[in-house]
């Protein structure tokens, strides 16, 4: 039997992040991962860095991961390929822009001012090549992008490193509640702690059924490509209010294009089908806002599974179920950027019982009400 | 979106027998090629080469032509000029033809995509002026073009040796000949020899081959180690170690060649299994007697499936159409095996001299398995084996880890040149087997596609969500 302080299943971002802020504290933890690290969304996401046009709950959240990825060295001992070249999100008419406006006052009178307006000829000094007559955009010049395996691996050093223990290719399939907390028995022998915590990613509904608190989680298989290398001709990120996209171009001068459409997925074969009738609607929002990219040539799709709540925010939470259970899931899509913060919330709430970010929006309870409001109503 | 009974792709003499088996039988069936012609990698143009050149390339390639005619008067329809870029597990089919994309889908899916030579990082194998004696080969069916006079051929396998005849027939000047075929793997591969001699045709070929260079006296090292490529922007001289002594020629062009292997890429990009045969070297997708593989509705016949050779390949090929015309309805289990029965026992035969060949074209291990760090094993993003080592000490432990963090195999070939070679480096690094070494997973598109090709894609319903 190995004891730790935690258990942590999934060796996701999240994961490796929560098990790094507990080890930074003197707490041991095990990390229990299916396969390997950074296997599924953690690795192969489009790695951006976006406090732009978050959900509002998220803002304090994101604002403070910013802070830790401008210096994540200080956290990892490496930078991660962090590029922070800023992302905007482009308007196309003044009816757009004005509903970016209307953003930007929201956020200003919460105390925030990561993001702001820029007028047309901002917008084309910072992306020279896109198509002419977009007349403005919502700028967070703070944002921009890592490489998603290189941070998931700098974590696991730096974990490793502090005393963490990651065991790979081990499925945790139930756990037990013993006298002196919980246990895990799995093909690789049988882990206690105190704490378990569930980092599950797409598949931690399947966790949380454990603890008799089942969620409305659905798993999807965001899509993205990546085109040969190109020479240099864009810094930020770019996304536009009236289409969905993602558009960044990587030092190496590869691109890669998102823009959230859905691979066919079969979650229990862990393979997603890739849609191209789907992708074609990115191949063709890029011929429109960068009609240079038409010729350029796709080298890779791909799809990765992730965790969707209703509400596309994640949750984040101590069980309400049962003692010692915390939960870090959910994240649709965009939780690359929070796994800083993230693992250090869960952090405290494991060790202090408490944490000073606002993290009442992400409680599990949430959709326990729901449930039960929807069954009375 | 289009529907078909069944599409095969590749119109070597797998994807034609084929498409000729399931066509007789009834099946409505549509042939995708990337080639302008029927006749695969092995028949080339069988059809519009001058027949000068085609009494040079041998007897085996005028095979080819009665192939291609039964295939034309099957029924079954042919698409040449298009390329297949996906494949999935629902039996979709990605195409692009005339600069046009559009997607199909068949009820049954044949595979038949062939095999490719086996790439192995050397020093030096990235310089221009080194090709894979396969595109020289291609260069001398397809358009008459010979190489300038002293080029060196240096390898391991049959082909290797059919090439230099083929050459020699041309009248093109060889350099030099090395043989890196270990000395120790005749022996290893004597054992296999008198099953071998059931399909002796092949090993008299051989012999003959082995004659014929020897009397025209192109110089002919054996046992050679070490290669490489040297020179600063061009290749400018091979070296090479020879009996214990340096050697080094000075050319322009260096043909190497050590044995083909699957294509396996459309089968993996579909999400077949596969499995890592030890004696051919290569990944190899997993298929029954029928020649289905583990995907409900895809079956693979020819070299895609494993090297057997042209006829092998063939009879395969029939085995495949006959399994599917049967799966369509369209002949019952008896009179399919009525038929199959010869062909599955042909195959069979035509296989016995494989062991033989494997064993005694096994290219040298250390070439395989230990490349110098400064070799480059990734060509298009150019990471050497220094790198993957690295990144394998670092805790990298299977040929996807590696490829992330590296981006060895992320370039335009997607893998295509390094994916074995990472494999085999990280398996002797941690001393595992290649199952746990493991394959890249391969990510469509598998052939070249534009953002504005695929802007174009032909509309058609939209696909199911998530
Ligand atoms: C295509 C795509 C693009 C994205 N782009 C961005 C972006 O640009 N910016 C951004 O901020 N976010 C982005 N995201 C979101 C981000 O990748 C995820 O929110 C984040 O990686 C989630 O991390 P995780 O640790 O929760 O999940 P994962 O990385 O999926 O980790 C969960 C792990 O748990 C393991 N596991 C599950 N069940 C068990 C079990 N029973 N036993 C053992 N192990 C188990 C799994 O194998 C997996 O490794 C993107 C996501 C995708 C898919
Ligand atoms: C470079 C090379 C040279 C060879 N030379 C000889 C030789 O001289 N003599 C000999 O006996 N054997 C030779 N071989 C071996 C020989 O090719 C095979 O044994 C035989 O051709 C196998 O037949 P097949 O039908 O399985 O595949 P092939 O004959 O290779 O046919 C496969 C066909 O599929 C097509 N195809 C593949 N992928 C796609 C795609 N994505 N989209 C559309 N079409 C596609 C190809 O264009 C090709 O026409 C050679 C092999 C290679 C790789």
């Amino acid at each position: 039997m190995i004891k730790a302080d935690t258990i942590v299943i999934g060796g996701g971002l999240m994961g490796l992040s929560t098990a790094l802020h507990l080890a930074l504290r003197g707490y041991k933890a095990i990390v229990l991962e299916r396969h390997s690290p950074a296997r599924h969304a953690s690795g192969v996401n489009a790695g951006g860095l976006r406090q732009l046009n978050r959900h509002m709950a998220e803002i304090p959240l994101t604002v403070a991961a910013s802070e830790i990825w401008k210096n994540i060295s200080a956290l990892v001992d490496s930078d991660c390929d962090v590029v922070l070249s800023g992302q905007v999100k482009v308007a196309e008419t003044e009816a757009e822009l004005q509903s970016l406006q209307a953003r930007v006052d929201e956020l200003n009178a919460s105390g925030f001012h990561h993001e702001r307006i820029i007028d047309q000829h901002k917008l084309y000094e910072l992306v020279p090549r896109l198509v002419s007559g977009c007349v403005g955009a919502l700028y967070s010049p703070e944002d921009g992008f890592a490489r998603p395996f290189h941070a998931a691996t700098a974590f696991r050093h730096k974990a490793v490193e502090l005393g963490v223990q990651i065991i790979t290719d081990v499925d945790v399939t139930g756990v037990d509640q013993g006298d002196s907390g919980w246990s895990v028995a799995t093909a690789q022998g049988v882990f206690s702690a105190s704490n378990i915590v569930n980092c599950a990613g797409a598949w931690a509904n399947q966790v949380a059924e454990w603890f008799g608190e089942p969620v409305p989680l659905t798993p999807g298989a965001p899509m993205l490509m990546v085109t040969e290398r190109l020479p240099h001709f864009l810094d930020p990120v770019v996304g536009a209010v009236g289409h969905k996209l993602s558009f960044k171009q990587m030092p190496n001068g590869t691109v890669i294009i998102g823009g959230a459409h859905m691979a066919r997925l079969d979650l229990e074969r862990e393979h997603a089908d890739i849609d191209f009738t789907a992708l074609k609607t990115s191949a063709k929002t890029v011929t429109q806002l960068f009609p240079h990219m038409g010729s350029a040539r796709i080298v890779r799709a791909w799809a990765g599974i992730e965790a969707f709540m209703p509400d596309n925010i994640p949750v984040i939470s101590a069980s309400s179920r049962a003692r010692g259970v915390f939960h870090a899931f959910g994240f649709s899509a965009h939780g690359f950027q929070l796994s800083p913060v993230v693992g250090r919330i869960m952090s405290e709430l494991i060790i202090d019982g408490k944490t000073a970010m606002p993290i009442e929006p992400f409680d599990i309870r949430r959709f326990q009400e729901q449930e039960r409001n929807t069954s009375v109503g | 979106m289009e529907h078909h009974e069944l599409i095969v792709i590749g119109g070597g003499p797998a994807g034609l027998a084929a498409a000729t088996a399931a066509a007789n039988e009834g099946a409505e069936c549509l042939l995708l090629d990337e080639q302008s012609t029927p006749g695969g990698q092995v028949y080339r143009a069988v059809q519009t080469v001058p027949e000068q050149r085609a009494r040079l390339l041998g007897p085996d390639y005028q095979a080819g032509r009665d192939l291609v005619t039964q295939f034309e008067q099957s029924g079954a329809r042919h698409l040449p000029n298009t390329t297949v870029w996906n494949l999935n597990g629902r039996c979709e089919v990605g195409i692009l033809r005339d600069g046009k994309t559009s997607l199909l889908h068949a009820k049954r899916v044949i595979i038949a995509s062939g095999a490719m030579e086996r790439p192995v990082p050397f020093p030096g194998w990235t310089l221009p002026g080194v090709m894979p004696a396969g595109a020289g080969q291609i260069l001398l069916k397809s358009s008459a073009l010979v190489p300038a006079d002293g080029l060196v051929l240096a390898g391991s396998g049959p082909l290797l040796l059919l090439l230099a005849w083929q050459y020699l027939q041309a009248g093109v000047s060889i350099g030099a000949i090395l043989d890196m075929t270990p000395h120790g793997n005749f022996w290893r591969a004597l054992p296999r020899l008198p099953e071998a001699l059931l399909a002796h045709h092949y090993i008299i070929k051989g012999l003959r081959y082995q004659l014929q260079l020897k009397m025209a006296r192109v110089p002919y090292f054996t046992g050679v180690r070490n290669l490489r490529a040297t020179g600063t922007d061009s290749i400018e001289a091979v070296e090479f170690d020879h009996r214990n002594t340096s050697k080094r020629i000075e050319t322009s062009l260096l043909l190497t060649h050590f044995g083909v292997v699957p294509d396996s890429h459309l089968s993996r990009c579909a999400g077949c299994d596969h499995r890592w045969d030890s004696a051919q070297l290569c990944w190899r997708p997993q298929t029954d007697e029928w020649c289905n593989s583990s995907l409900a509705g895809i079956a693979i016949a020819g070299d895609g499936a494993g090297i057997g050779g042209a006829v092998a390949a063939r009879h395969a090929g029939r085995i495949a159409g006959l399994g599917s015309a049967h799966a369509l309805g369209h002949v019952g289990s008896m009179r399919r095996d009525e038929i199959g029965r010869d062909d599955q026992r042909w195959l069979n035969d035509d296989l016995r001299v494989r062991p033989f060949l494997e064993a005694m074209f096994r290219p040298p291990p250390e070439l395989l398995y230990q490349p110098d760090d400064a070799t480059v094993i990734c060509r298009c993003e150019e990471i050497t084996a220094g790198q993957v080592r690295r990144a394998i000490q670092d805790g990298h432990h299977d040929t996807n880890q590696v490829k992330f963090l590296t981006r060895c195999g992320m370039g335009p070939c997607q893998g295509r040149q390094c994916n074995n070679a990472v494999g085999q480096l990280l398996a002797h690094e941690l001393d595992v087997d290649m199952m746990a070494a493991g394959g890249y997973r391969i990510r469509p598109p598998i052939r070249p596609l534009t953002i504005s090709q695929l802007a174009a894609l032909e509309d058609m319903q939209a696909g199911g969500g998530a």
